[in-house]
């Protein structure tokens, strides 16, 4: 009965994107003894998932979706080793290791590619803003993503996608690389060697399933 | 066949008559004073180690680890009181010069685009130098574009370094009318060109009486702005120019979902730069800019063109108003992809909200998709809007002459006023369409269904083909080469 509720509120919480409520109730579980990978599987995930989907239908809008989105984050993060070690043995598409290019701060579309990734089961991993190529490999070698995320909206920084994946390919990092944002096109990307490039938030997350094999690619 | 073209008329400004009122007297008030505390209590990001100097001693409250700054209220109106509330955009053609008065509105071509519909393909491809300067040749012709902002397309095949000069040169060489890029986002930019407009001008005082370019910048909301743009007005206030900082907001993402939320946010961030400004440079002149808007709910792109944004596009100006000083706000940014009925729905509305509440500056015309994608079509059509426009705002005169009674009982009952001598007076000042289609059906399904978008293309292809704006002297564009190389020099030294 008591776990039978905490699961329903774990799954309310995300589910209702209560972001400051989240850490409170995934260590409340975890303190009354509940399995974190159940928490994962049984609580938060299944929640993420339906406003993912209810938002597909035009049923949630972006705002909800990245409330939800956070409050998973939020879970994850302040339980800590627990969940994240949990999280690694769930099956999940993959890492995405994302950012916006060095001398660009443009945000809005690079968090609502992570957020729905984010929906769709990827573990994403933002860089914010600014970040230079250097950053990128050096995060990527220290979380092996199975994709790093590319975004660019300036014709002045979109070069600095092109150094990002030389910078890779120069330091021997194999790794794929997803491509986009206002002034990118396919041509651009194909130019720089990029393994993909989509338009928008939702080809960005049906790219990333193919390009990491994941379901549904 | 195309015909020749009649010569370039001087620039026409709308000067509304009609007036609006969206927010009240009360409704400004609570923005001023919310604007006021999220300055005191909140604070304002400032990027850049001269501004929180700057501020600090002003007596701001600076946090240096996180770079921001707590602004007094009264050491904010005092500053924008020093802000002189009356001067003039100049021009390469001193005719051109503008007069920000506070009775005239002025409209601007859009900025930035990355693509261009292609004038002779029709299909859209990456923008070019080349279209920088067809695109200010065609604004310079146009009179209802009083002022050249952008670059209105990126010229893509110029090297990073010195794009902004280029572009700079390119709108120079292309039209005679002032010129405002967004593009000048660091002191070294400003410097050479303020060193280009010096060549221009001939000297640093006339540059101050007749400024022929000024500089727009855009805020980061909520509550910061950008270094190197902050680094780049305060070198431009230094030469007389004007500057503007332009907040686009987007409810839902970078401002509270509600209306009066993004207002505060918009007033905040249109502030805080123009606190700094008075600060380091008092009576500089500058302006209030934005281009708040309302995140698309599924996308979360930015709308440009929503009842929302009509609302806010007219009521930020009574807020500017309270303080006297001059606004240019963001219009016509539609999200249609194509010159079609989204585009004139989207570019009417949200150009006629500011119109009525007396904005001196509106910006711009000529881009679709979001202020992406540059089409000669739709730059004369949004003029074609902007003079239905400047046409409506101006009301109706109800005096003797205009209600004609006289007239009317001589002409009695059953009779018409087709040649009487008033109609002969008053007929001009009736509106005329320049591109709108008016033709009978016959004659436009003879035509091969020509409408307003063919009319536009060919007057557009006219007007590449045949217009030459004011030369630039010669012995000026050997200065500027110069200029432009030591820019490349120093660009490359720097790397
Ligand atoms: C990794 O895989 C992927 C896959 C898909 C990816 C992806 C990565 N990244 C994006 N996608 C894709 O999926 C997303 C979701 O569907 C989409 O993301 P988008 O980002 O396209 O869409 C978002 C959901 C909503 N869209 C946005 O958020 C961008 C909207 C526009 C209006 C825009 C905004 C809002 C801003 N801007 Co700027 N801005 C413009 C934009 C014009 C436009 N219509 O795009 C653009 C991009 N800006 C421009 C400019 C010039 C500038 N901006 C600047 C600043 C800003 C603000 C800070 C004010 C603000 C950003 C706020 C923020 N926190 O992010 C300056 C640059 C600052 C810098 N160093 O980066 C400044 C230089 C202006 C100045 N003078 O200061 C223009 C670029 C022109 C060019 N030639 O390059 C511009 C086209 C507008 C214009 N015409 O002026 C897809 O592109």
């Amino acid at each position: 009965m008591e776990r039978d509720k905490l699961l329903e509120e774990m799954y309310r919480v995300v589910y209702d994107g209560e972001v400051d409520r989240a850490a409170l109730v995934a260590e409340q579980a975890l303190a009354s003894g509940l399995d974190p990978l159940d928490c994962l599987k049984l609580g938060f995930m299944p929640a993420l998932e339906r406003v993912g989907e209810e938002f597909g239908r035009g049923e949630k809008f972006l705002p909800e979706l990245v409330a939800a989105g956070e409050a998973m984050q939020r879970a994850l993060a302040v339980t800590g080793p627990q969940l994240a070690a949990a999280r690694r043995d769930l099956p999940t598409p993959g890492r995405v290791l994302l950012g916006t290019v060095e001398g660009d701060i443009h945000e809005i579309g690079k968090r609502i590619v992570g957020s729905l990734l984010m929906a769709a089961g990827f573990e994403v991993v933002d860089l914010g803003v600014d970040v230079p190529a250097r950053t990128f490999l050096e995060r990527t070698r220290e979380l092996q993503p199975s994709l790093v995320g590319l975004s660019a909206l300036l014709t002045t920084t979109m070069v600095r996608q092109r150094e990002v994946i030389e910078v890779l390919r120069q330091a021997g990092v194999r790794v794929q690389v997803m491509v986009g944002g206002a002034p990118v096109t396919p041509s651009w990307a194909e130019e720089i060697g990029a393994d993909g490039y989509a338009e928008d938030a939702s080809s960005a997350v049906a790219l990333a399933r193919r390009l990491t094999g994941g379901p549904g690619s | 066949m195309r015909g020749s073209l009649p010569p370039r008329g001087p620039i026409r400004p709308i000067r509304p008559r009609l007036g609006l009122s969206i927010l009240g007297a009360d409704g400004v008030k609570s923005i001023h004073e919310a604007a006021l505390e999220v300055l005191a209590r909140a604070g304002v990001r400032f990027p850049s180690e001269r501004a929180l100097a700057i501020l600090a001693d002003a007596g701001c409250e600076v946090d240096r680890r996180r770079q921001v700054a707590r602004i007094p209220p009264d050491v904010a109106m005092v500053a924008i009181s020093r802000a002189p509330r009356h001067f003039t955009l100049g021009a390469r053609d001193p005719a051109d010069s503008l007069s920000l008065d506070g009775e005239h509105c002025y409209l601007s071509t859009d900025g930035c685009g990355i693509e261009v519909y292609d004038l002779q393909a029709g299909s859209p491809r990456r923008s070019t130098w080349e279209d920088v300067y067809r695109s200010a040749l065609v604004a310079d012709y146009l009179d209802a574009i009083a002022f050249y902002w952008g670059p209105t397309v990126s010229a893509q095949d110029v090297p990073v370094a010195i794009r902004p000069l280029r572009e700079l040169e390119a709108a120079f060489l292309g039209t005679s009318k002032h010129v405002q890029p967004e593009t000048i986002i660091s002191a070294e930019v400003a410097r050479w060109c303020v060193e280009m407009a010096l060549a221009e001008v001939g000297g640093a005082e006339e540059l101050r009486r007749r400024p022929i370019f000024s500089v727009m910048q855009c805020a980061l909301d909520p509550l910061g702005q950008d270094g190197g743009s902050l680094e780049a007005s305060l070198v431009a206030a230094e030469h007389g120019i004007p500057t503007g900082f332009m907040p686009m907001p987007m409810s839902c993402a970078t401002a509270p979902a509600t209306l009066a939320g993004n207002l505060v946010v918009t007033t905040v961030d249109a502030l805080a730069p123009l606190i700094l400004i008075q600060l380091a440079y008092p009576g500089a002149p500058v302006f209030f800019a934005a281009a708040p808007t309302v995140m698309d709910l599924v996308t979360g792109g930015y709308t440009g063109g929503s009842p929302e944004d009509y609302l806010l596009g007219g009521a930020f100006n009574e807020v500017c108003l309270h303080y006297g000083l001059p606004l240019s706000m963001g219009v016509m940014a539609t999200g249609a992809k194509l010159p079609d009925w989204q585009a004139a729905l989207d570019n009417t509305l949200s150009t006629i909200m500011p119109v009525l509440t007396g904005t001196a500056m509106l910006t711009g015309a000529g881009l679709l998709n979001g202020s992406k994608i540059f089409s000669f079509q739709q730059l004369i059509m949004d003029c074609e809007i902007h003079s239905v426009i400047a046409r409506v705002s101006e009301g109706i005169r109800v005096d003797p002459e205009m209600l004609a009674t006289e007239l009317i009982c001589r002409i009695g009952p059953g009779g018409n006023y087709l040649a009487d001598p008033h109609t002969l007076r008053h007929l001009r000042a009736i509106w005329r369409p320049r591109v709108v289609d008016r033709s009978p059906y016959e004659a436009w399904d003879r035509s091969g269904r020509r409408g307003a978008f063919e009319a536009a293309t060919d007057l557009a292809k006219t007007i590449v083909e045949q217009h030459r704006p004011r030369p630039v002297e010669p012995s000026v564009r050997r200065e500027w080469d110069r200029i432009l190389a030591a820019a490349a020099r120093q660009a490359e030294a720097g790397n």
